[in-house]
């Protein structure tokens, strides 16, 4: 993915210094070429429509190619693939607490495997961070008040930067880190270091303690809706509309149940604003998904299907 | 644009016309496309709010119908009548001065002043109602256990109930600061007719200052039915 | 009017600097050439407070490690830095400055259509420069000069409101000056100065005008939302309150994204009459140079949310304002070839605004062709928010708005003054300023596609060589920079006096004295030759007169 942007970038560098080139070397030329000489006026040339002409289009045709190439670029980095390996991101000022979806949590510092689809689903806890990889090639704000995803797949073994790349108040040049990649004998053995256990399994605790499971039940006899393979899945609203149960809508369901109320049932859910942190959503949103067995649940093998265009994890949101 | 070719200074012409301007015709028009390119601003600056409204009215419908169902629709119609009958004065002043009438100019004026001061004096009211029924964002805000409407079993969001309040007082506030300099446009205008400057020749001030006003007035007009009369159910 | 001749009279004609003395005949006045001095002087302030800011940035960043101010103040340097160039120079400084003493001039009027109105606007600037500078002396803003939510609304510790306060009344100023502008183009153009016969100067001051009058309202509410936000803790851009930090930046980029093209408009406009003027030939495709101004204007509203593609909006505005960002570029492309165009068998005079103007060529050029790094979606995430994106912005508005700008200034100096400032210094100062300016800035994009982020005051080790060569540069641009300040005072002082026309320039502003009178011209003109003239001019005076600076 990295060596598609900078095969865009060269190719940019390419277009750029040929104009660049072009342009300085005309003046150059002219400058020296036309200098004042006595006795030589100055020939009064009105303009030419063909040349307007051509050098409009061509430089449009030329700025076409490149945004359809930047566009597919684009799109393939905010398309994540199936079977993506998931870990959540909390960022606030000023470090990025990051959860793997098998429970290991990691401070500033993110430990993956080469050659692994990585997914970051990203939110913050106060205000806009950013997500910056250099040398992946990759970059996502991180806004607070909803999920943002991005992913990567690491090439070869190494410590890369990590950065925070919106400005995010007095720390914001500290809030820096590293992307570990290692073998995958290396990352077998760091993960078995021990960790709380899965983020679905602290998730489903929650679920109980928090008493979703009294109206949520799985045999849809409750007041609110089975979560039962939902994920990934359209959902049927009572206003009508229909909606993709990702991550910003199971999270939006939990703060603030009115807004998307399922079709057949009664807005009675509460809302959990304020008494749920963002880790503990993470861990709901990981159950519900765990719930949903191949919509895109982690897997610890990976299987390598390639990416495919089903319904993304965007949200809601304003555009 | 131009008649006699030389613009001395001295020669015979009314002593309204600036020095700068060749013709009075030439003063007029940039008087006038002035005016309305400043109104020009002025949408674009309440179109920043009318943007932010409508997202949020997208998002939060419900919650949004609920608030505004509390705001008082009748005093905010009976509002936008005053406002209505105020334009219709501004157009009888200024054909007062056209056609060299001078009390009737006067008291359109001072009509046109007293509907505006009627409107601020409506506008203080809802605000004193909102203010004691804590609907005024802030501290003591409250909007608990309200319906929304439509579906009588489902409460409204007295978050988002704030945003809609933030944003009502926000433009129905900047829209009453703009009547108020309005008002003090007016009482100019009014001094100036006192004196006796306007002459059908010239009234320049008159015009584009009705034109203020009326730009005022529609405002007004986009704001009602978008603050107050979204989804009333009986 | 034929050109006057160069014996210098004993006794001073009556003029604009003259005709009146003392403090109230400048603070009242309504001349719209004073009121453009007075803007002068005010810009000229705040450049050099936003200059020291600059420099002390560079400083800090000559090593890794934050060690020379505290990263609270780095934050304030750097956000302060920022709103002081935009607000307070940059987007007045051509307008209001060379469009105020030359519009009403090159259009054969007396003043501008509103000449009260123009005095408030300077006014209004120097009411919110002392609210600027009362935030930045009683503890300063650190939000950045883009004031993202809910930072600024909900976290920051320092003066936003002021701040924003500020700003909103100096966005009040430029609305005023584009209106002005606007008026006086349509309505006040002397007999025969039909739309075609304009300078191209004006016509790229009506495009900044309409982007003035239609783009600065919207920054003016948002500042009041955000302002009303942190003051009584609303949710309009706060998540936790319900509200959407993204609404935000759509609103203020909506404004600020057309803000760059109000910087850089005027300074095309600039270039231009000096390229013609320096080539002595009419501008190759006058109609496509006019027509592409307003082309930028139109599409620069249109294309805002490419500063947010990693903001969090969908793939598929994104891919819209990409692909509108594009159609962006090519006016300003057509607008390069045509000033190379215009070279071509022209008879070229190497004085000092024609070599601002040839910096402003290359450098306008580079920091263009970077902006189609940016529009392009795959690149932008990677130096999205890194130096790459400074170095371009800086490109842009150092390299082109600001080379435009002291071009302009050393253009129409003699006839603003009537003193000829020093031909030699003065090309040198273009020169340092041209070596300076790469050495700081050129550096950067490397940088930022290293990815080293923008906004921060310590940085990974990797990092220092390219910061040192780029604090480095900033020194040699800072002596550029102090260069023309001297000279320009020492000129009026000492310096030759100028006759009415000593470029022999085509437009109605070098048809009256130097300085010119205070009601412009003696007589109202009546125009009936086209524009940029200069086979005309050259044939009248017999020779393609020198100018008279050396």
């Amino acid at each position: 993915m990295a060596g598609n942007v900078d095969a865009l970038f060269i190719f940019l560098l390419i277009v750029s210094g040929m104009m660049t080139l072009l342009v300085f070397s005309a003046v150059v030329y002219f400058a020296a070429r036309y200098r004042y000489r006595r006795g030589v006026p100055a020939e009064q040339i009105e303009g030419s429509i063909p040349l307007e002409l051509t050098w409009s289009i061509i430089p449009l045709g030329v700025f076409m190619v490149i945004f359809a190439w930047g566009a597919v670029v684009y799109f393939k980095g905010r398309t994540p693939p199936r079977d993506s390996t998931e870990v959540y991101v909390v960022a606030k000022q000023w470090m990025w607490k990051l959860e793997h979806a098998e429970g290991q949590r990691e401070i500033n510092e993110l430990h993956v495997p080469v050659n692994r689809d990585v997914k970051l689903i990203m939110t913050s806890q106060d205000v806009i961070h950013s997500f910056f990889v250099p040398d992946f090639r990759m970059k996502q704000d991180v806004v607070p008040g909803r999920y943002t995803v991005a992913w990567f797949r690491a090439t070869k073994p190494g410590t890369y930067h990590l950065f925070c790349t919106q400005y995010c108040g007095t720390q914001h040049s500290s809030m820096i880190g590293s992307i570990i990649v290692m073998e995958p004998a290396q990352y077998e053995a760091w993960m078995s270091g021990g960790s709380p256990g899965p983020l679905s399994a602290s998730g489903e605790k929650i679920f109980a303690e928090l008493g979703c499971a009294t109206c949520h039940r799985a045999d849809a006899q409750g007041s609110g809706p089975s979560l039962q393979g939902i994920f990934g899945r359209p959902v049927l609203l009572a206003d009508g509309r229909t909606v993709t149960a990702d991550e910003n809508y199971i999270r939006e369901s939990i703060l603030d149940p009115g807004s998307k109320v399922v079709s057949g049932f009664k807005p009675v859910m509460p809302t959990f604003q304020g008494l749920v942190s963002e880790e503990q959503l993470n861990a709901l949103v990981a159950y519900v998904k765990s719930l949903s067995p191949g919509a895109e649940a982690a897997t610890k093998t990976s299987a390598m299907a390639a990416p495919q265009s089903g319904p993304q994890a965007r949200g809601n949101q304003v555009q | 644009m131009h008649d006699s070719s030389v613009a001395v200074h001295g020669e015979t012409h009314n002593p309204a016309l600036l020095h700068h301007f060749a013709t009075e015709e030439q003063q007029r028009d940039a008087s006038s496309l002035g005016m309305w390119i400043f109104l020009g601003t002025e949408v674009m600056f309440f179109g920043g709010l009318f943007c932010a409204y409508l997202i949020y009215r997208l998002k939060y419908f419900g919650d949004f119908g609920a608030a505004s169902k509390s705001i008082d629709a009748t005093l905010g119609a009976t509002n936008t009548a005053v406002l209505i009958c105020s334009s219709l004065t501004v157009v009888l002043a200024i054909w007062a001065a056209q056609t060299a009438r001078r009390a009737l100019l006067i008291s359109m004026l001072v009509l046109t002043m007293l509907f505006g001061l009627a409107f601020l004096g409506i506008k203080g009211v809802e605000y004193n109602q909102k203010f004691e029924e804590h609907h005024v964002p802030g501290a003591s805000f409250s909007f608990d256990h309200v319906p929304i409407p439509g579906h009588p079993d489902q409460y409204a969001n007295p978050r988002h109930a704030e945003i809609f309040f933030a944003l009502y007082f926000i433009m129905t506030g900047l829209h009453a600061l703009h009547m108020i300099v309005g008002l003090g446009i007016f009482t100019w205008l009014l001094v100036m007719a006192w004196k006796g400057r306007f002459t059908p020749e010239y009234h320049t001030p008159l015009e584009i200052g009705g034109l203020y006003w009326h730009f005022v007035d529609i405002i007004w007009i986009y704001l009602f039915p978008l603050l107050y009369l979204i989804d009333r159910h009986p | 009017m034929s050109m006057a001749t160069t014996t210098v009279q004993p006794v001073e004609r009556e003029n604009y600097l003259n005709k009146h003395y003392g403090v109230g005949s400048w603070l009242f006045t309504t001349d719209h050439k004073r009121i453009a001095l007075l803007y002068l002087i005010s810009i000229t302030f705040f450049f050099f407070i936003g200059g020291f800011f600059a420099l002390l940035i560079r400083l800090e960043l000559l090593t890794p490690a934050g060690d020379l101010v505290q990263a609270d103040t780095y934050n304030k340097l750097f956000t302060m830095h920022g709103q002081v160039m935009i607000f307070f120079f940059l987007i007045p400084s051509i307008p209001a400055v060379l469009g105020n003493f030359l519009v009403p001039m090159m259009v054969g009027a007396k003043d501008l259509a509103f000449p009260r109105i123009n005095l408030l606007s300077w006014y209004l600037y120097i009411i919110a420069g002392i609210m600027m500078l009362h935030c930045m002396l009683t503890g300063g803003v650190d939000t950045g000069w883009t004031f993202y939510t809910p930072f600024s609304t909900a976290f920051s510790n320092t003066k936003v409101i002021e701040a924003g306060l500020a700003i909103f009344v100096s966005g009040f100023s430029s609305i005023l000056t584009g209106l002005n502008f606007v008026v006086t183009i349509h309505r006040m153009r002397a007999p025969g100065m039909t739309w075609s016969r304009l300078p191209l100067f004006i016509w790229a001051h009506y495009a900044t005008s309409i982007i003035q009058i239609l783009g600065t309202p919207v920054i003016a509410i948002t500042l009041v939302l955000v302002v009303a936000e942190r003051a009584l803790h609303l949710g309009i851009f706060d998540p936790k309150l319900g509200g959407d930090p993204l609404l935000f930046q759509h609103l203020f980029w909506f404004y600020s994204h057309p803000a760059v093209y109000i910087m850089i408009l005027p300074s095309m406009g600039v270039v231009t009459e000096i390229i013609a003027c320096f080539s002595r030939k009419r501008i190759f495709g006058y109609t496509f140079v006019a027509l592409s101004s307003i082309a930028i204007a139109v599409f620069g509203f249109l294309v805002w949310a490419h500063h947010m593609f990693v903001a969090g909006i969908s793939v598929y505005a994104a891919l819209v304002f990409s692909l509108l960002s594009y159609a962006v570029a090519v006016p300003s492309a057509v607008k390069v070839f045509n000033w190379t165009a215009t070279l071509y068998k022209g008879s070229i005079h190497y004085d000092a605004p024609m070599l601002y103007a040839f910096g402003f060529l290359g450098l306008f050029t580079m920091g263009g062709l970077t902006g189609l790094f940016l529009s392009a979606l795959g690149v932008d995430v990677h130096v999205h928010d890194t130096y790459f994106v400074i170095a371009h912005f800086h490109y842009i508005m150092v390299g082109g708005a600001l080379m435009g700008y002291l071009g302009g200034m050393h253009f129409w100096w003699p006839k603003i003054s009537g003193k000829l400032y020093p031909e030699g210094w003065a090309r040198l100062a273009a020169l340092i300023v041209f070596i300076g300016f790469n050495l700081t800035f050129f550096p950067q994009f490397i940088l930022g596609y290293l990815g080293m982020p923008r906004r921060y005051y310590q940085y990974p080790p990797e990092f220092q060589v390219l910061n040192v060569l780029s604090t480095a540069g900033a020194t040699v641009l800072a002596v550029g920079y102090l260069l023309p300040m001297i000279y320009f005072l020492w000129s009026m002082r000492y310096g030759k006096p100028a006759p009415d026309n000593p470029w022999n320039a085509a437009g109605l502003e070098w048809k009256t004295s130097s300085p010119p009178p205070t009601f412009n011209f003696d007589e109202e003109p009546v125009v009936t030759w086209e524009a940029y003239n200069y086979d005309e001019l050259d044939a009248q005076t017999n020779k393609e007169e020198v100018p008279v600076a050396r």
